[in-house]
């Protein structure tokens, strides 16, 4: 699991997607895919990104601090079609590429800090099914 | 536009995953057709945040595979992040490796598919993240739909993770039901579904209730897609949805 989708998703449990997603990852093996630079792409992206929680994942999993609040870009100059922006702005951009979108999570589990339920990830592939007692 | 469809050949002898069929053809042809890659393209317009889409049993992956290839073609953007959840894990890696495969060749303008979640439905998304909600569902009329426990094992005499992608239970909307009831959560402010139906489903009610308030609110509804009429009927249609 790609670190972008792990700040799209939460608890499969009803009652704990009303509080703050919760999730944290537990006893995770990365793996890191070499995927095309965009700062474009990653321009359009960042806007999306929920950064308390993405500075609490990359923590987990042993990443150096993020900044302390979402870095705000500079608008594109006219002509800079790719989105490139000052020398700053692509380091950033590509630091993060490197972190939501060719890492991955390989094996471990995802386990909800409100109910402790524990999802376990396989092969690169998160199981969110309940037992049916939970649904 | 005449879209290459996406190569599916290497899951042909799993059996356990939905092949590719009329329905998910269905879908690739009104994605990609004139009116609707231009609707896409007009209500997704840049400067906006990356769409990000959501497919609701992907099965082979073909749908997704698709978006994924093809994201400057339908949206006129290509930063479009693909997502697909799946209740079976076959159709899960299955759909990983679709996506993959097409991609190997793809033009410079695809998307990023993200990941395949082992999951039931939505259950498992942030609410008010998707906006592009694709969902070609189990819309066959059955006695009754398959359930499953946490590691996948059906209860009962189901046959399982195949029944699942067709059997849909009464007037075969037991499992559309649940997706519609969840839109207002999972669709974001911008946020489009495209939901299939068959003759049986009884289209022009569902959209009556879903344009009358029955759903958390009055959804605006468009059919998008047809295949041809079969003795008067509709055999399938895909519905636009959209606050």
């Amino acid at each position: 699991m790609k670190l972008l989708t792990a700040n799209f998703i939460t608890c499969s449990v009803k009652s704990c997607q009303s509080v703050t997603p919760a999730l944290s990852f537990r006893d995770a093996e990365l793996a890191r895919e070499e995927i095309d630079f965009s700062p474009l792409f990653l321009r359009n992206i960042l806007p999306r990104i929920d950064w308390p929680l993405l500075q609490r994942t990359a923590k987990e999993l042993g990443f150096p601090a993020l900044p302390e609040t979402k870095p705000e870009l500079s608008p594109i100059a006219e002509g800079d079609e790719e989105g490139v922006g000052s020398e700053e702005e692509q380091k950033l951009l590509k630091e993060l590429h490197s972190l939501l979108l060719e890492t991955s999570v390989q094996s471990g589990k995802l386990v909800c800090a409100n109910c402790g339920h524990e999802y376990p990830i396989s092969q690169g592939i998160a199981n969110f099914l309940l037992p049916n007692h939970l649904v | 536009m005449g879209l290459p469809t996406p190569d599916t050949s290497h899951l042909d002898s799993d059996e356990s995953i939905y092949p590719p069929s009329e329905d998910s053809y269905l879908l690739l042809d009104t994605l990609s057709s004139a009116s609707e890659s231009a609707y896409l393209a007009s209500h997704f317009a840049s400067p906006s945040p990356a769409p990000l889409v959501l497919e609701i049993g992907p099965g082979s992956g073909i749908v997704t595979s698709f978006i994924t290839t093809f994201a400057s073609e339908i949206f006129g953007r290509r930063d479009v992040l693909t997502l697909a959840a799946d209740v079976n894990p076959a159709a899960c890696s299955g759909t990983a490796q679709t996506v993959g495969r097409n991609l190997k060749d793809a033009e410079k303008g695809h998307g990023i598919f993200l990941d395949a979640l082992w999951v039931d439905l939505d259950s498992c998304l942030r609410g008010g993240e998707v906006d592009v909600l694709v969902f070609n569902p189990p819309y066959v009329p059955t006695e009754s739909v398959p359930v499953f426990d946490e590691n996948g094992n059906c209860k009962g005499e189901s046959e399982g993770m195949i029944e699942a992608a067709w059997a849909g239970g009464k007037d075969g909307m037991e499992v559309t039901e649940r997706v519609l009831k969840g839109l207002e959560r999972c669709l974001s402010k911008r946020g489009v579904a495209y939901v299939l139906f068959c003759a049986q489903n009884r289209v022009q009610e569902v959209i009556g209730r879903l344009e009358g308030g029955e759903y958390g609110r009055n959804w605006k509804c468009d059919i998008v897609g047809r295949t041809g009429k079969t003795a008067g009927w509709e055999k399938l249609c895909i519905v636009r949805i959209t606050r």
